[in-house]
C-alpha cells in the first residue's frame, strides 16, 4: 500500500474527524452524511465521542456504522458528560490519522468546508488551520444584535489583551497536525469555550504556524443549545487566566 | 517569555517615558499629569470603535441557512431506506 503511494509520487494523508456529541440523535446522522459527501476522495475516519446521551445518539451511530463501516465511523463513548477538552483527548487516543479535525455535531459547522481546511494545510504546511467566522467569505447566521455585540466585544477584548494572531479565538472548527494537537492539548486546563481560546493562544505562544480559512456558522438548527447564562463571567475569568499563564 | 511579562514591560516602558516627560518638563507639567488619563480614555475609545466597526461589518450569511435546510433534506432522503432513523424527536 505504501509502495503504491510512493510510486504515484503523491503522499496521501489520513484525517481523523473527532465529533463530540451529547444528545445529537438527529444531527449526528446528518453530519456523517455530509462529511462523506464532501470528503469523497479523502482517507478519513469519524470518531464520535458520545457522553452517554440519554436520547439514543449511540444507537444512531451504530446504525451508521452498519451502513458505512466500523473502520470509517468509530464510536468511542464515555459514561457521562465529562467536558469538551477531555472528549478531544479521548478521541485523540483512538485517532489513527495524520491530521485531526475537531468540529461540532450540531450542524453549526458545515462539513463542506473540510476540503478548504485540507487544501490550506497542504498549501502552507500549517500546523493548525482554524475556521474563522469573522472575515469576508465567512459569516454567522442566526445571531441577534445582542449576540453579535457580545461576540464582537469579547473578540476585541481578547485581541487587545492576548495578541493571539488569529481573528476568531473561540471558534472550534479546526484542523490540527496530530502531533501538534497532542502537544497543545496536554498543556490546556480550561473548560468550555475558554478551552478553545486556550488551545489557539498556547499554540501561538509555542510558535506553531496557524492559518485561517473563512467558514460560515449557522446557529443551531436542531437540538437544544448547551450555552448557559453566566458565560460572560466565565469568559472574563478565562481571559485573565490566559493573560497570566500563557 | 510569558505574555504578561511582555505587557508589563510595555507598561513599564510607557511609565518610564511618562516620568521622563514629567522630569524634563518639555511639555507643561499640568498636561503631563493628565497623560495617563488621556491614554486610558483613548484606549477605551479605540476599543469601542473597533467593536462598532466590527458590528457594522459583521458578516452574515442568511443564504447558508437555506442551503443547510437543503442539505438536511438531502441527507434525510438518503437515509430513509438505509436503516438509519432520522425521524424528528
Amino acid at each position: 500500500m505504501a509502495e503504491e503511494k510512493e510510486r504515484k509520487g503523491e503522499k496521501k494523508y489520513k484525517y481523523s474527524v473527532i465529533v463530540p456529541t451529547y444528545n445529537e440523535r438527529l444531527n449526528i446522522a446528518l453530519i456523517v452524511y455530509l462529511i462523506f459527501k464532501h470528503l469523497r476522495d479523502v482517507d478519513f475516519e469519524i470518531i464520535v465521542v458520545d457522553d452517554g446521551s440519554p436520547d439514543g445518539t449511540q444507537e444512531i451511530v451504530k446504525q451508521l456504522q452498519d451502513l458505512y463501516g466500523e473502520d470509517r465511523i468509530l464510536l468511542r463513548a464515555r459514561a457521562k458528560k465529562l467536558g469538551l477538552g477531555t472528549a478531544y483527548i479521548h478521541g485523540l487516543k483512538h485517532a489513527t490519522g495524520d491530521f485531526v479535525v475537531i468540529m461540532d455535531a450540531d450542524l453549526s459547522h458545515h462539513p463542506k468546508y473540510l476540503p478548504s481546511f485540507i487544501k490550506k494545510q497542504l498549501e502552507t504546511n500549517a500546523s493548525i488551520v482554524t475556521g474563522t467566522r469573522y472575515v469576508k467569505g465567512g459569516g454567522v447566521h442566526g445571531w441577534n444584535l445582542m449576540r453579535k455585540l457580545t461576540s464582537r466585544g469579547a473578540n476585541v477584548l481578547a485581541q487587545t489583551l492576548l495578541w493571539p494572531g488569529v481573528f476568531d479565538l473561540t471558534g472550534s472548527f479546526r484542523l490540527y497536525k496530530k502531533s501538534v494537537l497532542e502537544d497543545v492539548i496536554s498543556s490546556c486546563v480550561s473548560k468550555g469555550y475558554v478551552f478553545q481560546m486556550e488551545m489557539i493562544v498556547r499554540a501561538t505562544r509555542k510558535g506553531y504556524h496557524i492559518e485561517e480559512v473563512p467558514i460560515t456558522f449557522v446557529d443551531r438548527v436542531f437540538g437544544t443549545s448547551k450555552l448557559g447564562g453566566s458565560e460572560i463571567v466565565e469568559y472574563l475569568k478565562g481571559l485573565v487566566y490566559l493573560l497570566l499563564t500563557t | 517569555m510569558k505574555h504578561i511579562v511582555k505587557i508589563l514591560s510595555l507598561l513599564v516602558a510607557i511609565s518610564a517615558f511618562w516620568i521622563g516627560l514629567l522630569q524634563a518638563a518639555i511639555v507643561p507639567r499640568s498636561h503631563t499629569w493628565l497623560l495617563p488619563i488621556y491614554f486610558v480614555v483613548s484606549l477605551g475609545c479605540y476599543g469601542l470603535l473597533m467593536v462598532g466597526i466590527g458590528l457594522m461589518q459583521f458578516p452574515t450569511c442568511p443564504q447558508e441557512a437555506v442551503l443547510l435546510q437543503q442539505d438536511i433534506a438531502e441527507a434525510k432522503d438518503f437515509f430513509k431506506h438505509k436503516g438509519v432513523d432520522v425521524g424528528s424527536d
